[in-house]
């Protein structure tokens, strides 16, 4: 009987979700992505800070832009991530999504709270106040909390199955606030402005703004590919470790100082926690 | 040195836009950090769990 399309696609990613595997695919994509980020995100500094001209009405204050709608961008994405990540740890129960979820979240916070703080620095200036308890502030904010909650359960319990299948679950409930966040300069009559990037007409800003906008945000996307990988390969290198120390032989004496790529060092005959 | 000058003032925004480029810097520098070497560490620590006297080395 001839395999279907979505039968297929559960073996692939089943085939590349194995630990293993994700170790080597991930240890060789590492440096490529980190240089790519830096890289990326260096075009995209000298762009924002010595090449986008000034805005006809914010002045130089523009540039902060480029960093809060990037950032912003990503802590929506990166807790999107986090919920479909829970969501498949706690169907499939499989130990990638888990580790995924737990990797992501602490870089979708620091995106976060990287947005609230530059859009407080713009707004002071912009609009003569720090902070405003308006609908678009306000529910970022939440999903600030949302990051913070989902982690501080995820590490709350004893026994880490139970930690986690509470933070997914709140990881599940809290993606109510996305749709409030990005439609809540709609809802509400918001000092927020709206949306003038990602609408049905089309950008609504000069090219000459929204280019160094876009560099910034393939920059922050790379960034957080990079971190991703690096933390769930540390999450796994840990979680090996432990089970070791519990379950395996005792440590034999070091012989020679081990580095970075000490975890690649182990060779592939070894029978350990596949 | 007045251009440079003039670009540090940032049109007498600098007091808002340099503090914005250098807490994002520090935020998400400061987590690429404490993930690498965090990553470093965790790697070393599975290495000498797994290295035996026999095992051969890379």
């Amino acid at each position: 009987m001839r395999q279907s399309t979505v039968e297929k696609g559960a073996a692939m990613l089943t085939r590349f979700a194995n630990p293993a595997r994700f170790m080597r695919l991930s240890g060789a994509t590492l440096p490529w992505l980190g240089g790519a980020a830096a890289g990326v995100l260096a075009l995209g500094l000298v762009w924002s800070l010595a090449i986008a001209p000034p805005d006809y009405q914010q002045g130089e204050t523009v540039r902060i832009m480029f960093i809060h709608v990037p950032a912003a961008w990503m802590a929506l994405s990166v807790y999107l991530f986090v919920a479909v990540a829970s969501a498949v740890a706690l169907v499939s129960r499989h130990p990638l999504a888990e580790i995924a979820a737990q990797a992501a979240a602490p870089v979708g916070a620091a995106f976060t709270l990287v947005c609230l703080a530059t859009g407080s620095l713009w707004g002071r200036p912009m609009w003569g106040a720090w902070w405003v308890w308006d609908a678009r502030l306000t529910s970022v904010l939440v999903l600030l909390f949302l990051y913070v909650g989902y982690i501080a359960l995820v590490n709350a319990f004893d026994d880490r199955s139970r930690g986690a299948r509470a933070g997914s679950l709140l990881a599940l409930v809290g993606i109510v606030n996305l749709p409030i966040i990005k439609f809540s300069v709609d809802w509400w009559n918001t000092l927020h402005q709206p949306a003038s990037v990602v609408r049905l007409s089309g950008p609504s800003i000069a090219l000459s703004l929204l280019m160094p906008l876009l560099v910034m945000a393939v920059g922050f996307g790379l960034l957080f590919g990079w971190l991703l990988l690096l933390r769930m390969r540390t999450l796994l290198n840990e979680r090996k470790a432990e089970a070791l120390r519990l379950h395996g032989q005792p440590a034999p004496p070091r012989h020679r100082p081990t580095g970075e790529r000490g975890d690649a060092a182990m060779p592939a005959a070894r029978p350990v926690l596949r | 040195m007045d251009q440079v000058a003039g670009w540090l003032m940032m049109g007498g925004y600098g007091g808002f836009v340099w503090p914005a480029y250098g807490l994002a810097a520090a935020v998400l520098g400061g987590l690429a950090f404490q993930s690498w070497r965090r990553h470093r560490r965790s790697g070393a620590a599975l290495a000498r769990l797994q290295t035996p006297a026999d095992m051969p080395r890379q």
